[in-house]
């Protein structure tokens, strides 16, 4: 088996990536209902930033764990 | 010099970055430079450095295919287009698209894969010889240069516009990072931060319909208020208004759409340009090959969701007055200005930086990618053949991650040249006119009939080039020959382009075909693979009807027809 089979799937480092940015909006969403902002963008009230925080982690979540590298890995070596 | 003095003083779109959207700005930096280090290890043959390792699938080389087009350059430019004509800029990601991209996948990539070429212009010197290769290749490098340059550039403008950073600055960032994780894992890099810019991008974007729809209470009531802040005027139909050049604010007829943009800019840009066509050889087998592009094409067009409809949305709901580019006054916003506004509107501390780090990704990606392509074509098309044939392996590599630092630094100094058009799509057509929709009268000529001689694929390249060169200069010279290229003085720069491509690919056909008749043909054997009559393409064995290109192409071009429908 080549070395480039072990290569970390790009679909890992996705999903790491939306699970830290959605924890990281999801949580300054939480912050600004309990205190919110005196500058407030159109639809402040849709409260956008948890939900939209929310799917990120969500997604994140299903994205690292499916595509983590050792059981990517093991799956790989199964194949061949 | 007005538009480059309005981008110094102007005031930020947004006003203020909280500590939470700096952060996140920052982690992605972190990432992409320690996926470049990551990734290093495994870029140590040409194949590996030039075409990532022809190691990925077809969702990976489907996502980086239509993420290589997906840049920030694009998102503001046709946001900023669908604000200024309306719904009609989709055109340029459906009829200007989508079969473009399905023809690729079914009936050019089996060519490109099968011929084990590296390059475009590599197959065009299997089928032609090193004229009409050269030629290309270096049409090509300069190009892809000149579009580093224009990336780096606007992404330097609108990080001061929106953000107030300083335009050194961001240069110097994005062209650092660029050159590290580039230089680093050459390919593989490029493809793995087109697949997060990808998600970046729709995760970072797709909240400005969602709430920009809730605002103006839905697609029909976005519909009538743009009716209503603008009476008078059609930007809600495709097709509709194009009966007459002075019926849609484009100045476009129906004929340059399909002839113009839909069977030359479309096809030469999705079928000939190395950036794109790149990410798919890099495919693990043919079928993977095939579906990339079909994969890639689903999600083109799904791109006027985060793209067309927020400049339609910007006529909607936006209060502020948006002008041309090219006759903006300091201070005043410009209509590429709208995907930023409307991000500022709805999108508040952590969103916010999602979707400024999007941009950045975008623009770095646009950058990377044509680094990379550079790197490949000078390496494998004009360094390899002319300077130094016998080298081994390791050189050329080593020559590619040199050259990505040095494209880099010619980029830099481009960069600067970008500051006389009506808006940034309009220069970035201007170029596919010059050099690519010759190339497709080439390259589809060479791969279709047997008969097209050496010679005639050189001069017919060339001779298109030249007349689309001509086209351009006569009508920024003298506006009457706007109305002789065009059919209509009414044309507007982007219909400019639609003819000034039709034009020459149909010189560079004609010279082919001519020149062809006087010319001796190459024998049969020496074209085996590379044209469609004497090549056999490998049947799909054991593929139920659900996993063949030609089921998916079907699909999608079912689903193209249906969205003109219904938008008509």
């Amino acid at each position: 088996m080549s070395e480039k089979h072990n290569i970390i799937p790009v679909w890992f480092f996705v999903g790491v990536l939306l699970l830290v940015y959605g924890a990281m909006i999801f949580a300054t969403g939480i912050y600004e209902v309990v205190h919110p902002p005196e500058n407030r963008v159109v639809l402040y009230d849709l409260h956008a930033n948890i939900w939209w925080g929310g799917l990120l982690v969500i997604l994140g979540l299903i994205y690292s764990l499916h595509f983590w590298p050792a059981k990517e890995r093991a799956r790989k070596e199964g194949k061949s | 010099m007005i538009s480059l003095f309005a981008v110094f003083v102007a005031p930020k779109l947004v006003p203020h970055l909280a500590g939470v959207d700096l952060a996140i700005i920052v982690i992605y930096f972190l990432l992409v430079l320690g996926i470049g280090f990551y990734l290093k290890r495994f870029a140590k043959t040409g194949e590996d450095f030039f075409l990532a390792g022809r190691e990925m699938t077809a969702w990976v080389a489907g996502l980086a295919f239509v993420s290589a087009n997906l840049g920030s350059l694009e998102l503001l430019g046709w946001a900023g287009n669908a604000y200024q004509y309306g719904i009609m800029a989709a055109h340029w990601y459906w009829v200007g698209a989508i079969p473009a991209m399905v023809f690729l996948g079914l009936v050019m990539m089996p060519f490109y894969y099968i011929s084990r070429t590296h390059s475009v212009p590599g197959y065009l010197k299997l089928r032609y010889g090193s004229e009409a290769s050269a030629l290309s290749a270096i049409t090509f490098a300069f190009m892809t240069i000149l579009m580093s340059g224009v990336n780096m550039y606007a992404m330097a403008v609108v990080m001061e516009v929106v953000l107030g950073w300083n335009l050194h600055f961001s240069i110097i960032v994005s062209s650092l990072t660029v050159g590290v994780y580039v230089a680093a894992g050459g390919l593989f890099s490029a493809i793995f931060n087109e697949v997060l810019q990808f998600f970046l991008i729709w995760f970072g974007a797709l909240l400005i319909p969602i709430l920009g729809l809730t605002e103006a209470g839905g697609w029909s009531g976005m519909v009538a208020r743009i009716h209503q802040n603008f009476p008078g005027q059609d930007f809600t139909h495709l097709w509709g208004p194009m009966n007459s050049a002075s019926n849609n604010p484009m100045g476009v007829q129906w004929v340059a759409i399909v002839f113009g943009l839909g069977s030359v800019i479309s096809m030469g840009y999705w079928t000939t340009d190395f950036l794109v066509v790149q990410r798919v050889l890099s495919a693990h087998n043919l079928r993977a090959a095939k579906l990339a592009p079909i994969i890639g094409s689903f999600f083109k067009m799904a791109v006027p969701l985060i793209v067309i409809l927020p400049g339609l949305l910007g006529r909607a709901v936006l209060t502020e007055h948006l002008v041309p580019g090219n006759q903006a006054q300091p201070g005043q916003l410009k209509y590429d200005d709208v995907l930023p506004l409307m991000l500022a509107r709805y999108c508040g501390p952590g969103l916010l930086g999602l979707g400024i780090t999007a941009l950045v990704a975008g623009f770095m990606a646009g950058m990377a990618g044509n680094v990379s392509a550079f790197a490949t074509v000078w390496t494998y098309d004009l360094y390899r053949p002319y300077l130094r044939k016998d080298a081994p392996d390791s050189h050329y590599v080593s020559m590619g991650r040199w050259c990505t630092i040095i494209g880099l630094i010619i980029s830099i100094g481009t960069a600067y040249l970008v500051t006389h058009s009506k808006s940034m799509m309009d220069y970035v057509q201007a170029l596919f006119g010059f050099f690519i929709a010759p190339l497709f009268g080439t390259v589809l000529l060479g791969m279709m009939w047997k008969r097209v001689t050496r010679m005639a694929g050189f001069w017919g390249l060339l001779c298109g080039v030249g007349s689309s060169i001509t086209m351009f200069t006569l009508m920024k010279l003298d506006h009457r020959w706007v109305g002789v290229f065009c059919l209509s003085p009414l044309a507007q720069p982007l219909a400019q382009a639609m003819w000034q491509a039709l034009w020459a690919c149909l010189t560079c056909v004609l010279v082919t075909v001519l020149v062809t008749t006087v010319t001796e043909p190459r024998p049969d054997q020496e074209l085996v693979g590379l044209v469609y009559s004497l090549t056999e393409v490998p049947h799909e064995e054991h593929a139920t009807i659900f996993h063949t290109p030609w089921f998916w192409g079907a699909v999608a071009l079912a689903l193209f027809v249906i969205l003109q429908i219904i938008f008509w």
